[in-house]
């Protein structure tokens, strides 16, 4: 599984990294986790505002901070959902 | 995918009960917020037990009433923007603006630019954003002037520390700057002057479906802005108000009106050219210039401070450079500032 947050590093971006992480290490998921900081790539995903969050070359949120939960459900291993 | 576990647990924060809290909160609020002033008397005399008519009883009284006052109306605004934001996003706003006449799209920038999202950090792909999808050049600087100048948290603490006529005014000159000066923009013809790069570049259709997010989802929209904008900037607001009962208690009366008065022309460009190096929210330098006002500062030139202050930013203008030559940024920063000016010079003409 392919994780991308796309930001050019301000502080939204590096919380909703730290998110993102929280759910990779809660649901266990095989992950890689990149953040995209070039503009050109940013664009490429057609996004207007940052953070966002790209999961296998989807995009999953645009602007705000999921909480861990709602990342892990996109990671399909939903936190304490058995 | 779990839908069950989404679905289980989503409706419970914002259902009936949700409704019934808010509104009980609201009533409490209200309660609280309409006895401040005689909160705020009982406590300076009766619990610290303060002299009246002296310079520390009016100061400590000021700072008792006016803190919790702006907290509480942040607290409120801030939750209820938040919730109106969500119906907002920049995608919605740019379908809008595409393809828009000036002087129609410049209105309506101006306008969408107070309730569309907007931080400085996202400035560059929403810049880009804009252009590549046939917005003019000068519609997107109205919403670029508008979107930080015209703000939540500004137009609280004008309200909430000169009433409701200045915030209005600030609104409504901030918008007609915003409007004006991208106008201008758009009819000298500096789409050259856009970094090449940037109209070359293929913007692709946002991939993401656009949420369309239910009440519960709405209303934490709310809670987060709360979170994130009071918990930022209540020190600030603290620390300015702290500022300002000094000054209210101690400072003598007119004593700005020799350097900030009406009569000192030269005042309002100063005032411009000095808010441009700073850097601060609307919250750090609101409380300070109502005590500038208070003791003799002009209206217009203190408008002129502010409006320079939170819209023309140096660190701003590094992050424009991405995709502006320095000769737009150069336009840019020089048409919004003439257009703050002007608003100045009125003001303190018709004042």
């Amino acid at each position: 599984m392919n994780i991308e947050v796309l930001g050019p590093g301000c502080a939204k971006c590096k919380s909703l990294y730290a998110e993102v992480e929280k759910a990779v290490a809660q649901s266990g998921v095989a992950a890689t986790l990149a953040k995209v900081e070039d503009i050109e790539k940013i664009m490429g995903y057609g996004v207007m505002q940052t953070p966002a969050l790209v999961v296998d070359g989807k995009v999953r949120s645009v602007g705000r901070i999921p909480r861990a939960s709602e990342i892990a459900a996109w990671l399909g291993k939903p936190i304490g959902g058995n | 995918m779990d839908s069950r576990f989404v679905e289980v647990s989503e409706p419970k924060a914002g259902g009936k009960a949700g409704w019934v809290w808010g509104l009980a909160g609201l009533v409490l609020w209200y309660g609280a917020y309409s006895r401040l002033a005689a909160l705020a008397h009982w406590a300076t005399f009766n619990a610290l037990r303060l002299e009246p008519g002296t310079r520390t009883a009016s100061a400590a009284e000021f700072f008792i009433f006016e803190a919790p006052k702006v907290l509480m109306l942040l607290l409120v605004v801030v939750f209820g923007v938040g919730v109106l934001r969500s119906f907002f996003t920049p995608r919605r706003t740019r379908a809008l603006l595409a393809g828009r006449r000036e002087s129609v799209g410049n209105v309506l920038a101006a306008l969408l630019g107070t309730v569309t999202p907007f931080c400085s950090c996202s400035a560059v792909p929403l810049f880009i954003g804009f252009v590549t999808t046939g917005v003019p050049l000068g519609v997107t600087f109205s919403f670029l002037v508008s979107a930080p100048m015209v703000n939540e948290v500004a137009v609280v603490l004008l309200f909430g520390l000169f009433g409701w006529r200045v915030a209005a005014i600030y609104t409504g000159f901030g918008l007609a700057v915003a409007m004006a000066s991208g106008w201008v923009i758009g009819r000298l013809g500096l789409e050259s002057w856009v970094e090449p790069w940037v109209y070359r570049m293929v913007h692709a259709e946002e991939e993401a479906p656009e949420e369309s997010l239910a009440w519960p989802q709405r209303l934490a929209a709310g809670r987060e802005a709360v979170q994130d904008i009071v918990g930022k900037v209540w020190p600030y607001v603290l620390a300015g108000i702290a500022v300002g009962a000094f000054i209210h208690g101690y400072v003598p009366q007119d004593f700005m009106a020799s350097f900030m008065g009406k009569g000192v022309w030269w005042a309002v460009p100063v005032a411009v050219l000095l808010g441009v190096p700073m850097y601060s929210n609307a919250a750090g330098i609101i409380p300070i210039v109502q005590a500038l006002l208070e003791k003799g500062a002009a209206l217009g030139t203190v408008l002129a401070f502010m409006m320079s202050v939170i819209a023309l930013s140096a660190p701003e203008a590094v992050i424009l450079r991405k995709v502006l030559s320095k000769k737009l940024i150069a336009v840019f920063f020089g048409v919004v500032a003439v257009g703050i000016l002007l608003v100045g010079y009125l003001f303190n003409f018709i004042f």
